[in-house]
C-alpha cells in the first residue's frame, strides 16, 4: 500500500465483510506529540480470540478465493517500520476496533494520501453503511457523518454521481482549511 | 463540519433528482463493480473506481450501478473489474488503467460493445451487491 488512505480503504472492506453497518474512522496527528494515529472501529459480527490471534499472520484468510490475507499484517507492520504500535481488539457479536500509531516524521511514515477518494469509493459501494470520519489535526476537527449528509438529501440516494462529487469537494476542503490555519 | 450547505444542496438537487427519477420503476441496466480487495486496492483499484465514477458523472445516465466488491481470486491480474449488463453474461476486465476504464465506459457500459481486447472472459463470482 503506497498510503494510509489505502490502508483504510482496505481496513475498511473488512468490516464490510463483517457486515458492518458503522464505521467509525479517526485519524489524528499531533504535531506537538510527532504522532499520527488511526483508528477505525466497527459494529461487524467480530473476531473470537482464536480468530483474532490469527489475523495478524499473512497466511490466515477467512476468505477462499486464495490463501493468504494481507490486510491486517501490512497495516502493523507500516505502524511498526513508523517507530508505532499496532493493536486490534474484537468481540463475536459487537464488533472490532483497530488501531494503529506512527512516528509522523519518521522517514518510513507513509503519506497520508488521497482521503476523500477513500471515504467516497466507500460510501459509492456501500451506501448503506453509516460512515463517520473524524480527522483532528492539532486540535482542529473535520467530521463527516453519512447519517447526517442523507438527513439533508431528502431521498436522494447517497451514491448518485452528483452528491458523491460535492461530498468529496467538502472532504477535501474540510481537510486543506485545517492544513491552512495556523 | 461537513454540512453540506444549502448551495452545495440546491446546486446538485434537481440533476440528481432527474437521474434517480428516471430509473424509478426500472432495474439497472449495467452494473460495474470494481474488485476491491487488499490486492486490488493495492494495485491501485482506487484510480479505477474514481474513473469509473468520473465517467458516470459526465455520462448523463441514470440506469448504472457502480459499486465494489472484494477478491475475485486473481490477484496477479489486478485492478480488475465486472461489467454486468441486463441480460447478458457478465464480463471481467483485468490489468485495468484508467485509460482502459474510460474506455470500457464509453463501449460496453454505455455503447454494449464488449472490449475483448481487455477481457479476462466471462463469468463472476458471487457479490453481494
Amino acid at each position: 500500500m503506497e498510503d494510509l488512505s489505502l490502508h483504510i480503504l482496505d481496513i475498511a472492506e473488512n468490516s464490510i465483510k463483517a457486515k458492518a453497518k458503522n464505521i467509525e474512522i479517526m485519524f489524528e496527528e499531533n504535531t506537538e506529540k510527532d504522532m499520527t494515529s488511526l483508528e477505525i472501529s466497527d459494529d461487524g459480527m467480530g473476531m473470537d480470540n482464536k480468530t483474532l490471534y490469527k489475523v495478524l499472520n499473512p497466511f490466515f484468510t477467512t476468505k477462499n478465493t486464495r490463501k493468504v490475507g494481507l490486510g491486517i499484517p501490512l497495516l502493523s507492520e507500516a505502524a511498526k517500520a513508523a517507530d508505532g504500535k499496532f493493536s486490534i481488539e474484537s468481540q463475536p457479536g459487537k464488533g472490532t476496533r483497530l488501531k494503529a500509531m506512527f512516528k509522523s516524521s519518521h522517514i518510513d511514515k507513509k503519506p497520508i494520501g488521497d482521503i476523500a477518494s477513500t471515504l467516497i469509493s466507500i460510501i459509492s459501494g456501500h451506501p448503506e453503511v453509516r460512515l463517520v470520519y473524524t480527522h483532528k489535526l492539532n486540535g482542529k476537527k473535520y467530521e463527516l457523518d453519512t447519517k447526517e449528509i442523507k438527513s439533508q438529501l431528502n431521498g436522494i440516494p447517497i451514491h448518485s454521481p452528483e452528491v458523491l462529487k460535492i461530498i468529496k469537494i467538502n472532504i477535501n476542503k474540510g481537510i486543506d482549511s485545517m492544513r491552512r490555519q495556523k | 463540519m461537513a454540512k453540506l450547505t444549502i448551495d452545495d444542496l440546491k446546486k446538485i438537487k434537481e440533476k440528481a433528482k432527474r437521474r434517480t427519477e428516471l430509473r424509478e420503476g426500472g432495474d439497472y441496466r449495467a452494473k460495474v463493480t470494481v474488485h476491491m480487495g487488499t490486492c486490488g486496492i493495492a494495485a491501485g483499484a482506487r484510480k479505477i473506481m474514481n474513473a469509473f465514477m468520473d465517467e458516470l458523472e459526465q455520462s448523463k445516465s441514470s440506469d448504472i450501478l457502480l459499486t465494489n466488491s472484494g477478491c475475485a481470486g486473481l490477484c496477479s491480474r489486478e485492478p480488475m473489474a465486472t461489467v454486468e449488463l441486463s441480460g447478458q453474461a457478465p464480463i471481467k476486465y483485468i490489468d485495468l488503467t484508467e485509460q482502459k476504464t474510460k474506455e470500457i465506459f464509453q463501449k460496453h457500459v454505455i455503447g454494449g460493445n464488449v472490449v475483448k481486447k481487455y477481457a479476462l472472459g466471462k463469468g463472476s463470482e458471487k457479490t453481494d451487491a
